[in-house]
C-alpha cells in the first residue's frame, strides 16, 4: 500500500516564506526610501 | 520639427537612453513618478498569481497539491537568474563605460537578487522533501543555484569591504562578470547531467509540457515577481541617490563652514 503524506505543511511553508520575504523586502525598501527623502529634504532646508 | 530640434528632445538620438539616464538626478526624475505605477502593477500581478496558484489552480495528477509550490518557486528562480544577468550587465557598463548609475544599480540589485534566490532555495527544499524524500540533494541544478546565492552574497560583501568605493565597485563588477558563467550552467544543468531536479517544463522554442490552467497562474506570478524585483531595485536606487545627495550637501556645507 502506498503511503501518502500530508503535503500542505510544505506548501504553506513555501508560500509563507515567499510572502514574508516579499512583505519584508517591500517594508524595508519603503522605510529606507522615506527616510532618504526626508533626510534630503532636511539637508536642503539647512 | 527640424533635425536639431528632434535631437534636443529625443534622448535616443544623442547617445541613447543608457547615456541619458546615466545622470543619477535625471534617472530619479524619470523613476520617481513611475514608482507608484510599478507598485500597483507589482501588487496586482503578484497577489493574483499567488492566490490563483494557492487556491484555484488544479492539483497535479502525479504530485498532487505539492505542485502548487511551483507558483512561487519557479518565478523566484527566474527572477534570481534574471537579477544576476542584470547585475552582470550593470558590471559591464561600469567597467567599460564607467556608467555612474550602473554602480548604484549593481549595489542595489545584490540584496534583492539574493533574497529571491533564498526564496527559490527554501521553496525548492520544501518541495523536495515530499517529492524526493529529502530537503536537499547535491544535484547539479540545486548546487548551481546555491553557488548563485553565494555569488550574490560575495558581491554584497565585496562592495562593502573597501573604504574606497571606486575600488569596491571595480572588484565587485569583476566578481559579477566572472560569476555570470554560472547562469548557463544553471539553465542547462538539467540537460547536461542526469539530475533529480526535473527538466525544463516551459520552452520558448518548443511546446510547453504544462497545461494552460497551470501555465496562466505561473506566468502571472512570474510577471508579478519580475515587476516586484524592478520596483524594489528602482526604489532602492532612488533612495541611494537621495542618500548620496544628502551626504554631498552636508559635506559641501561643512567645507564652506556653515
Amino acid at each position: 500500500m502506498i503511503q501518502t503524506i500530508n503535503v500542505w505543511p510544505f506548501v504553506n511553508g513555501a508560500y509563507g516564506a515567499t510572502v514574508l520575504f516579499l512583505l519584508g523586502a517591500a517594508w524595508l525598501t519603503f522605510m529606507r526610501y522615506r527616510r532618504a527623502r526626508a533626510r534630503l529634504a532636511q539637508a536642503e532646508q539647512l | 520639427m527640424t533635425q536639431s530640434a528632434l535631437s534636443r528632445t529625443n534622448p535616443a538620438s544623442h547617445g541613447g537612453w543608457f547615456h541619458y539616464l546615466a545622470n543619477p538626478g535625471r534617472f530619479q526624475r524619470v523613476a520617481r513618478p513611475a514608482l507608484p505605477w510599478l507598485v500597483v502593477l507589482s501588487l496586482i500581478f503578484t497577489v493574483t498569481g499567488i492566490i490563483w496558484g494557492y487556491w484555484f489552480a488544479p492539483a497535479d495528477w502525479q504530485q498532487g497539491d505539492a505542485a502548487r509550490i511551483m507558483y512561487v518557486h519557479v518565478p523566484a528562480a527566474w527572477v534570481a537568474m534574471a537579477g544576476y544577468a542584470a547585475l552582470a550587465f550593470c558590471s559591464l557598463l561600469s567597467l567599460v563605460w564607467r556608467h555612474p548609475l550602473a554602480d548604484i544599480a549593481a549595489e542595489e540589485i545584490g540584496p534583492v537578487g539574493a533574497g529571491f534566490t533564498a526564496v527559490c532555495l527554501v521553496s525548492g527544499s520544501l518541495w523536495g522533501k515530499p517529492m524526493w524524500g529529502a530537503y536537499w540533494v547535491w544535484d547539479a541544478r540545486l548546487t548551481s543555484v546555491l553557488i548563485l546565492f553565494f555569488l550574490y552574497l560575495g558581491h554584497i560583501a565585496l562592495i562593502r569591504a573597501f573604504d574606497n568605493k571606486a575600488h569596491a565597485y571595480r572588484a565587485a563588477a569583476i566578481l559579477a562578470l566572472a560569476g555570470a558563467v554560472n547562469l548557463p550552467i544553471i539553465v542547462f544543468s538539467v540537460q547536461w547531467w542526469n539530475t533529480l531536479h526535473q527538466g525544463n517544463t516551459i520552452s520558448l522554442t518548443g511546446p510547453s509540457k504544462i497545461y494552460i490552467t497551470m501555465l496562466y497562474p505561473l506566468l502571472i506570478a512570474s510577471v508579478g515577481f519580475y515587476l516586484t524585483f524592478v520596483t524594489l531595485v528602482v526604489a532602492r536606487m532612488c533612495a541611494a541617490i537621495s542618500e548620496r545627495k544628502t551626504i554631498s550637501l552636508l559635506r559641501a556645507m561643512a567645507e564652506h563652514g556653515q
